[in-house]
């Protein structure tokens, strides 16, 4: 077990920086989500510190040790990999050995270990089975149990979960969890997808082209994004952004209503409010023109336009409304639920 | 096409059985020569169906000196020859080919690129056009009649480097970073998880290789003059320019049959695998 620490560090292809001064530290036995669209250079950030990728400046950490220089097999790291990438010639005991058979481990000691695994994921019934032979969940046991077998100091996850459906998804989403709990192993995962990296993470580190966004708890990322990006991507569905004016103690919209909030700044903002944050009130001043209904049984997602703009607004309303196109609902916004941001830099400005 | 018409399945077969008929006569007129004796062979008109010479013929060819009067080496020292050499080049092909198509896909070197195009240049260059000058060569190395110097020139091959350097893009790059994460050094990648995932293009490329090594006539031709070094196909053709004499025919004939024997077998044991080669592409 380690905790690891990334200082500074950066990665460039040529003239081209891709991940710009990342820093951070995870806590021993933490379990780390990664998130951003894709492109953003998470894959990345994850191959250099499980050493797939140099590192062109900076510093990776695990334990008190500097890994930069280490190959992947000395840096004590289990790796899961988006395709699995299971030998397709080897059955599931010898995808599972094999790296402890490069590490000249004892037989017995191997064949404890593989058992081991394979019956903490319950693999034990397929083990002289090629991967060929296996499902998709099955085999992202197996990819699973490959890295549990080396017992390493940290789980290294690629977007494991993305080649399987919905509801394997959520099901092997839980078990990752439960296992990363149990073994205590330090973890990083990385995924483009919010609801997976909301219910793994202990903490959240978002990345948006190179730039670490923002780095905290799922709560905190979601009650207080610290930009527009982040307050954006977490959160569904998305968070409305309204142009406002700040006028120092309130928000002047665009229709020209007026919104109390204990903002000291003045000049145009960006004005975040989550859809399940709007609550109806014929005295609301923001007024909501409908134009679709999503029925989803416990709720409904009421879409449409601030009225008298062009701007795109969602609420979502308790329970089955059947409501009218063209209707108008009037809705307010406590204080603690409006996000404001700068115009220009898009940065969470205090209040 | 799918269609279901009685007249159209018989004329469909019609065709195929004409076609097969063709391509089978020769090899059955083969067969009919070398089982009837040598005096027969002489006598017009040829005769179409087998004699009762067949195994005294086989013992023969393949044991005795083949033809009377000559000084060409027993049948089954030529074949032993053609086998050796097949052999050789097939495997020298693919060893050499399968480590060159590492080096290219898997290391970054300077003038990686130029190597590979260099490699891929040799296809211009068969032994035919550097005839006089690989001769020389093998000539002043002492490797004249000898299987080193049956084999030596062919073994570079550019086509079955190119063809292993496309099967490695093929195989993902995980594979390459999984074994990294194992701890699996170069070598341990190309034996344990390289050789193993193109055992099937080997083998399509086994066959290919080894039916091109033992149809070998130039080269051999011009590299071994004694006798107990020449290959099946050449003597072959020296049985029928047996000086003053009638070509014996069953003998020959019978000669020819033992030359496509092992081809066939190579053929037929490794159908599978030789399909599944150049077909196969999930990985």
């Amino acid at each position: 077990m380690a905790s690891i620490t990334l200082e500074n560090l950066t990665k460039s292809y040529g003239e081209t920086e891709v991940l710009h001064h990342v820093d951070g530290h995870i806590e021993d036995g933490e379990f780390i989500v990664v998130v951003g669209p894709s492109g953003c250079g998470k894959s990345t950030l994850l191959r250099m510190i499980a050493g797939l990728e140099t590192i062109t400046s900076g510093v990776v950490r695990i334990g008190e040790r500097v890994v930069n220089n280490l190959e992947p097999a000395q840096r004590d790291i289990a790796m899961v990999f988006q395709n699995y990438a299971l030998y397709p010639h080897m059955s599931v005991r010898e995808n599972m050995a094999y790296g402890l058979k490069i590490r000249r481990l004892p037989k017995s000691e191997i064949d404890r270990r593989v058992r081991e695994a394979a019956e903490i994921l319950e693999i034990g019934d397929y083990l002289d089975r090629k991967p060929r032979q296996l499902s998709g969940g099955q085999r992202q046991r197996v990819a699973m149990g490959r890295a549990i077998v080396r017992d390493p100091q940290v789980f290294l996850f690629d977007e494991p979960l993305s080649n399987l459906d919905a509801k394997l998804r959520v099901q092997m989403r839980l078990e990752i969890r439960k296992l990363q709990r149990r073994l205590g192993v330090t973890s990083i995962f990385v995924t483009h997808d919010q609801v997976e990296a909301m219910t793994l993470g202990d903490r959240l580190m978002v990345l948006n082209a190179g730039y670490v966004e923002q780095f905290g708890t799922p709560i905190e990322l979601y009650s207080r994004p610290a930009s527009l990006f982040v307050a954006g991507f977490i959160g569904s569905p998305a968070m409305n952004f309204l142009p406002a004016q700040a006028e120092g103690g309130r928000l002047r919209l665009e229709g020209g209503a007026t919104l109390a909030c204990d903002t000291a700044s003045r000049g145009p903002v960006t004005l975040g409010i989550r859809p399940e944050h709007l609550v109806a009130d014929p005295d609301g001043p923001i007024v909501l023109r409908v134009d679709v209904l999503e029925q989803l049984g416990a709720n409904t997602l009421v879409h449409g336009t601030l009225a008298g703009t062009r701007t795109e607004l969602t609420a979502s309303l308790d329970g089955v409304r059947q409501i009218a196109t063209g209707d108008e609902i009037a809705f307010t916004a406590a204080g603690e639920a409006l996000h404001i941001f700068d115009r220009d830099s898009g940065k969470r400005l205090e209040g | 096409m799918v269609e279901n018409r009685r007249w159209l399945d018989i004329l469909t077969h019609a065709v195929l059985i004409l076609g097969i008929a063709i391509v089978a006569l020769p090899i059955w007129i083969t067969f009919v020569a070398a089982s009837h004796d040598a005096l027969r062979m002489t006598q017009t008109p040829l005769p179409l169906l087998p004699g009762g010479h067949f195994w005294r013929n086989f013992i023969d060819t393949l044991l005795g000196s083949g033809l009377s009067g000559t000084e060409i080496a027993p049948v089954w020292r030529m074949l032993l020859n053609s086998l050796v050499m097949a052999l050789m080049i097939a495997t020298g092909k693919i060893a050499i080919s399968i480590i060159s198509a590492f080096a290219i896909v898997y290391f970054r070197f300077p003038f990686r690129m130029g190597f590979f195009w260099m490699i891929f240049i040799t296809l211009m260059l068969p032994v035919e056009v550097r005839i006089l000058p690989t001769f020389e060569v093998v000539a002043d190395l002492g490797m004249l009649n000898s299987y080193w110097g049956l084999t030596v020139p062919l073994i570079a091959s550019a086509t079955a480097t190119f063809m292993f350097r496309q099967v490695f893009l093929t195989i993902p790059d995980e594979m390459l970073e999984s074994a990294r994460v194992d701890g699996a050094g170069p070598l341990r990648f190309f034996w344990d998880i390289l050789v193993p995932l193109s055992r099937t293009n080997i083998a399509a490329l086994f066959v290919i290789l080894f039916i091109y090594g033992w149809n070998q006539y130039l080269w051999p031709l011009l590299i071994t003059t004694d006798t107990s070094m020449t290959t099946i196909v050449i003597s072959i053709k020296q049985m029928l320019e047996a000086a003053e004499q009638t070509p014996e025919w069953n003998i020959i004939m019978m000669t020819a049959l033992l030359a496509m024997l092992p081809p066939i077998i190579v053929v037929i044991t490794m159908q599978r695998l030789f399909v599944k080669g150049l077909t196969e592409t999930e990985k």
